[in-house]
This record gives C-alpha cells, structure tokens and sequence, in this order.
C-alpha cells in the first residue's frame, strides 16, 4: 500500500517536473524570440510588406482589393509563418541547447509541442493582432477584417506545427530555406483553402462560415497530433 | 526466401539480375498487347478517337499514387525494421514516381484540350495531381540536398509518412474547394459504366504499367547500390591517398 502511494507521488511528482520543464521552455523562447537578435517580429515587418506590394502588383482598385483581402492577408500571413520556420530549431542547434532538450528527460514530443506553441506565440499571434491594421489598407469593413483575423487564429497554428516538421528535417540537414519552403508549402495547402474559404464565406459567400471553419480548426487540431511525432522522431533519427 | 534475405545487397544484386529480363519481357509482350487492343478499340461516340489517351492516361495517374504506397512502406522499413534495402527502394522509386505523375498531367492536358478546349483546369482532379507531383519533386530535392545517403534516408522516410498522411487531406480539401467555386465540368468515365470493349484494353494496360513499374523500380535499385559501391570505393581511394 505504502508502495503505491509511494509510486503514485512519484509519478505525480515527475508529472509537476514535466510540466514546469515545459512551461520554463515556452517562457525561453518566447523571451529570446522577442530580444533583440530574436527575429520574431521581422515576420510582422515582411506580413506588411507583403501586403503594401500588393496593390502595386494589381493596381490600387479599392473594389478589387476588397473582393481580394482576405486572399492576399492569407497568403502574406503563411510566407510570414513560412519565414520564420527556420528560427525554431536552428538557433537552439547551433548554441547545443537542442542536443540537452532532446537528451532531457521530458518527452521529446512535448518539447517539440512546446516550442512550437511558444513560436506561435511569439511569431504567429503578432500576425493576427496586425491584421486589422492591414484589413484596412485592403478596404476591408470591420466584419471582413474580423472573419480574417478570426479564421488565421484558427488556421495559423496549424501552419506552424506541420511547418515544424519540415524545420526539424532543415536542421537534422543543415540545410535550410528554400528546400524548407519547397517541402512545408505543399503541406500547408488544406489550411489555406479552407482558411481563405471560411473567410470568402463570411464576406460574402451564400455557404455558411461554420463549415469550413471546423474543418479549418479540425486541421489544426490533427496537425497538433502530427507535427510533434513527427518533428521529434526527425529529431531523434537525424542528429548526430 | 523472405524479405530479410534480401537485406544482403550481393544476394539481391544475384537475383534481380536473374529475374529482370523476365520481367522486362512479360512487360513488353503486355504493353504490345495492350496497346494493340487500345488501337483497335473501337471509338466512343461522343469523343472519337480522343477516347484512347484514357488508355495511357488511366494507368499512369493510378501509378502515380500507387508508387507513393510503394515509397510509404519503404519508409517504413527504413524507420521501423532497419532494412537495409528500404532507403535504397525509397530512393529509387522518387523519380519514377515523378515521372507517371508528369505523364499522367502531360496526357490529362492532352486528352483536356479537344474534350474540355483547354489544356489546364484548375479541377480538383487536376489540382490534387499537380501537388503530388509538386510533392515527388520535393521528396527527390530532399534526397539530392544530402551527401550521406542513410541520413537523407531517415528524412525523406519521415516526410514521406507525412505526405502520405497529408495527401488524402489534401485530395479531400481540394475536392470541397472545387464545389466551392465551379461546378464540376468532368465528364467521368467511371469504372462500372464504362463498356467492355474499353474495359479489357484498359485492364491490360494497367497491369503492364504496373509491371513496367516493377521491371524499373529493380533496374534503378540495383543501379543505386552499385552506385554506392562505386561512392564508397571513391571514398576509401581518397582517404587512402590522403594519408
């Protein structure tokens, strides 16, 4: 009896230690993301700058940007999240800090999961509190900007934990961006059009938002699942 | 004679080399049959002659998947049992893989443009083909991108895994997206209506693919591990002229 009890808080107690080594990992990265050197909120920079090219590319048609926003902020927000993909495994590579994270005790999957939420945290969320500043560059009413926003809160981790797979292969390679984006976009394809599709859909669409958008959220929840296993087995079968 | 004896790259060199021209053969005499039959099919009523790409198109298209199952349980050998051939099938089967995709998009354009009036619609169909292809040519970057072939291994069976399980979802979002914006505009000549006079040829035809598929995927893995033996000798000449 007394030697379960004895098992039990010792589980218990590995259970506490987990979870505080996880929360002290999500608190690392998103402290160095955000200083200086971090490079978290140069996403946000090259998110609006993908956007102010726009109207260059097609012209500054209000009409036409309108009925074309909610594609356009899509579309510059996954080269966003795609951009700073590299950032999640590589820096913790060079310094060796990857090697004790995938040596510690924590379950590698964890880790993976963890830092994933923290680089969303600290690269994706920006994104989506930018957006309505965009929405109105694009001439986006304040439904329209809203469904966005909305739509990439659901959508963009999803980009991010299937995009950490292809950034734990990158690493495992030493080699990193454009074969990175060659391998993670087409993956990230399902997001987009139902992404883009809950969003049309609450502009203007005749389907209902509520459709697509649970698929959009299903993605994101299977991609949870996915990225991490994935991720972590590349991580434990690639480095040396 | 199991799969693990093949795991000796000598023994599976030894057999191969027996059994392709057997292979190679009944490949040829299947294809000139097929292709006999699908000449002297006769034509469809709607679409004249047009009607016999389907017999070049259908089997590539279907190999074009079928060939990301062969490289999926490759990459499980390679993860899981630690075959030694898996990575080397795996690799072998990227480029052929890429190749019926690209004849089955080159032939679907084909076929579109006297039946549809254009080359490309953006289909779902169509579509979902297209990303295959783009993921093949991914999967075979990621190979070239590394030097040791049993560290690309591992990365390109994990990708694979992923693509296989992304590849419904995305064969079944890009379906929803098509409903969205068009409606469909493919004629379809699905299995049970289509008549026997087009059923046979087709049949025939898809099993000499298959077979084609099987005769190169052996060619180019013995090509592989003799190219690795070749690596492997460079290798060794250098090191030994270095010291």
């Amino acid at each position: 009896m007394v030697a379960v009890r004895a098992g039990h808080t010792k589980q218990a107690r590995t259970a506490v230690l987990d979870m505080t080594a996880l929360a002290a990992l999500i608190g690392r990265d998103i402290k160095i993301a955000l200083r200086v050197g971090g490079g978290a909120l140069i996403g946000v920079l090259f998110f609006l700058t993908v956007v102010v090219l726009m109207p260059f590319a097609v012209g500054p048609d209000l009409a036409l940007l309108t009925r074309l926003g909610p594609a356009i902020l899509w579309l510059g927000a996954l080269l966003a999240s795609l951009l700073t993909l590299d950032r999640l495994f590589m820096a913790d590579h060079e310094d060796g800090s990857l090697y004790l994270i995938v040596m510690g005790r924590t379950p590698l999957e964890l880790s993976c999961a963890a830092k994933a939420l923290a680089h969303w945290l600290a690269a994706g969320l920006p994104l989506i509190i930018a957006t309505p500043v965009l929405g109105l560059l694009l001439n986006l009413d304040a439904t329209s900007t809203s469904a966005v926003a909305l739509t990439l809160l659901a959508g963009t981790p999803a980009l991010t934990f299937t995009g950490m797979i292809g950034a734990a292969l990158a690493v495992t390679l030493h080699r990193g961006g454009l074969l990175l984006a060659v391998l993670v976009l087409p993956l990230s394809i399902p997001v987009l059009i139902f992404g883009v599709a809950a969003s049309q859909a609450a502009i203007s669409g005749p389907l209902s938002f509520g459709t697509p958008f649970s698929i959009l959220c299903a993605l994101s929840l299977a991609s949870f699942v996915i990225g991490p296993f994935a991720a972590a087995a590349s991580l434990r079968h690639g480095l040396d | 004679m199991t799969l693990i004896d093949l795991a000796n790259p000598t023994r599976f060199l030894s057999l191969t080399a027996r059994l392709l021209p057997w292979l190679a053969a009944a490949t040829t005499a299947l294809l000139l049959i097929g292709l006999y039959q699908s000449a002297v099919a006769p034509d469809d009523y709607q679409q004249g002659a047009t009607v016999k790409i389907m017999f070049v198109h259908v089997p590539n298209a279907w190999l074009s998947m079928l060939v990301w199952g062969v490289m999926s349980l490759a990459a499980l050998g390679t993860l899981v049992w630690r075959h030694p051939l898996a990575d080397v099938a795996a690799k072998a089967a990227a480029p052929i893989g890429a190749a019926f995709t690209f004849l089955a998009l080159v032939t679907g354009s084909l076929w579109g443009r006297p039946m549809w009036g254009t080359y490309w619609e953006w289909d779902a169909r169509l579509t979902s083909v297209l990303i295959l292809f783009l993921m093949y040519l991914g999967l075979i970057a990621l190979w070239r991108a590394v030097e040791d072939p049993s560290r690309a291994a591992r990365a390109a069976a994990i990708l694979t895994l992923v693509g296989a399980i992304n590849l419904p979802i995305i064969k079944f979002s890009v379906d929803w997206w098509n409903t969205l914006h068009q409606p469909a505009s493919v004629m379809r000549l699905g299995g049970p209506s289509l008549d026997r006079a087009f059923l046979i040829p087709l049949l025939v035809m898809a099993v000499a693919f298959s077979l084609l598929f099987v005769t190169l995927h052996l060619a180019a893995m013995r090509n592989e591990i003799l190219r690795r033996r070749v690596r492997s000798l460079q290798m060794m000449q250098a090191s030994q002229r270095s010291v």
